[in-house]
């Protein structure tokens, strides 16, 4: 399918019932969609929204209203009603997400994280390993902490990790949360050319990027954020 | 690969007396999934995994499991006799206190072996390098095998009941707080032991825990439990990340930051 994610009428607000149920409103009415092939960026102050819109395409955050809709192996699906499983299916399968942290996990080595979601959908061990170990290069971790754990490393370090871990796959639909925010020009460069790269595969990619220059360099489409500020049909 | 559960639970409740001890409680766990049933103490969890485990009958409603040859069979209408042959091979039950589930008075390996037997193993030489190989799986060095879980300390117990549980190859395993006395160093090790055990051998599991911590690393769902009820359930990212009951909100917002 040409559009493989189609965001359609959706409204999240936040109910926070320990200060005395206070309704925070994120976002209302968001519709866009993004065709195979082409990097969205969500574009928007601080506080716009970017984050959660992105947050709900994952599934990580509920959506009160609205649909999101994804091609999961040729089906329609609605994340904003799906049950578990199946958004963890998506995952797996077809959403992919570059998150702005690594959560690292005690005693498991950056290489390991990395092949983790090849290994999660079948593909051997090595083959997973020779792939992560040619990304990592790429994006020129230092070798010889490529069996560490991430935990210890620099900001940077671990985001190349977690970048590495994102672009492994090939899902059709990859969303990336500021994934050059600690990177130096050098490696902002490679992720540009990843990005480029996955673009001419087909892949569909939503993102938000803060720095200017990245965001030139690989946005075919800036979705404006504070047209679907909630504050103005709430208040 | 099948898409049918491996365990259906429809309208569980148990009352002592007149108090409950949790109530109309329903869900699926599917093969390889980890479940994480969390709040605080009294909130009816343990309660739920015991009936689950057939250690508790409940007051009223079912429990469904799909055994090897994928008959379904209710839970409660087993025999005695068949419960315990499901407890003893594709169940597990890895206790809070690690006392509980070990026999502190014989060895480690036999500690392991003894489930093995129990599946009709009568090999020595078989189950002694069985036990060595799952010994090392849980990190326990070999030349403790012969000493007594009563020598160990509360980390290598608790890793020893891991070992005995899986040996048999469980298709679900219960975990009663399984990092409960554990200091945090100990616990982490532990953690991520499990982790990569459930992973590799593509457990079900229900994991009674109240660290969000520990739901956080190794389950995939979780059902958050208060005065017996679930209030809420789903994903565990997303529970976690985007809180909607009160409860569970204040559960959240009560993790210290470190």
């Amino acid at each position: 399918m040409a559009t493989p994610l189609i965001v359609s009428e959706v409204a999240k607000a936040f109910t926070m019932h320990l200060r005395g149920g206070i309704r925070l409103p994120v976002v209302a009415n968001v519709s866009f969609s993004i065709r195979a092939g082409e990097c969205a960026v969500l574009g928007g102050p601080s506080g716009a929204g970017k984050s959660s819109i992105l947050k709900m395409v994952y599934g990580n955050y509920g959506v009160d209203q609205g649909q999101i809709i994804v091609d999961h192996h040729g089906q329609l699906v609605d994340l904003a009603t799906a049950n578990p499983r199946t958004v963890l299916a998506v995952r797996r399968d077809t959403i992919g997400y570059v998150s702005q942290f690594l959560r690292t996990v005690p005693r498991v080595s950056a290489l390991d994280v990395v092949a983790e979601p090849l290994v999660a959908r079948g593909i051997n061990r090595d083959e997973a390993h020779a792939r992560a170990s040619e990304l990592l290069g790429r994006l020129n971790l230092p070798e010889r902490l490529w069996s560490l754990p991430p935990a210890t490393f620099s900001g940077g370090e671990q985001q190349r990790v977690n970048i590495a871990r994102g672009f492994i796959t090939d899902h059709p639909v990859l969303l990336l949360d500021e994934p050059t925010a600690s990177l130096d020009a050098t490696n902002r460069e490679v992720v540009i050319s990843l990005i480029e790269e996955k673009k001419q595969k087909g892949t569909a990619l939503l993102g938000i990027f803060h720095d200017a220059d990245v965001r030139e360099a690989v946005a075919d489409r800036i979705v404006d954020v504070t047209t679907f500020a909630a504050g103005k049909v709430a208040a | 690969m099948t898409d049918e559960p491996l365990l259906r639970v429809t309208a569980l409740s148990k009352y002592y007396g007149s108090r409950i001890g949790c109530e109309d409680i329903s869900f699926d766990l599917w093969p390889g999934e980890v479940l994480a049933v969390v709040g605080e103490s009294g909130s009816g969890k343990t309660t739920l995994l015991n009936c689950l485990a057939t250690r508790l009958l409940p007051t009223s409603g079912t429990a469904s499991y799909r055994m090897r040859d994928n008959q379904w069979r209710d839970l409660y209408r087993m025999s005695e006799a068949e419960r315990r042959f499901l407890m003893r091979t594709d169940w597990g039950f890895v206790h809070q206190n690690p006392a509980d589930g070990l026999r502190m008075t014989v060895s480690a390996g036999a500690n392991v072996g003894e489930r093995l037997m129990a599946i009709g193993d009568r090999h020595y030489g078989n189950i002694r390098s069985t036990a060595v190989d799952w010994l090392g799986r849980v990190e326990i060095d070999e030349e403790r095998i012969d000493d007594e879980p009563r020598a160990f300390s509360g980390g290598m117990r608790q890793r020893l009941q891991i070992a005995r549980n899986l040996v048999t190859g469980p298709r679900l395993v219960f975990m009663d707080e399984p990092t409960g006395g554990l200091d945090v160093s100990v616990q982490a090790r532990l953690l991520d032991l499990l982790r990569g055990l459930v992973t590799d051998l593509g457990l079900a599991a229900i994991v009674v825990t109240h660290d969000l911590a520990v739901a956080r690393l190794l389950s995939q769902r979780m059902m958050v439990m208060k005065d017996g009820h679930v209030v809420e359930a789903g994903l565990t990212d997303r529970v976690l990340d985007d809180p909607r009951a009160p409860y569970t909100q204040l559960l959240v917002s009560s993790i210290l930051q470190v």
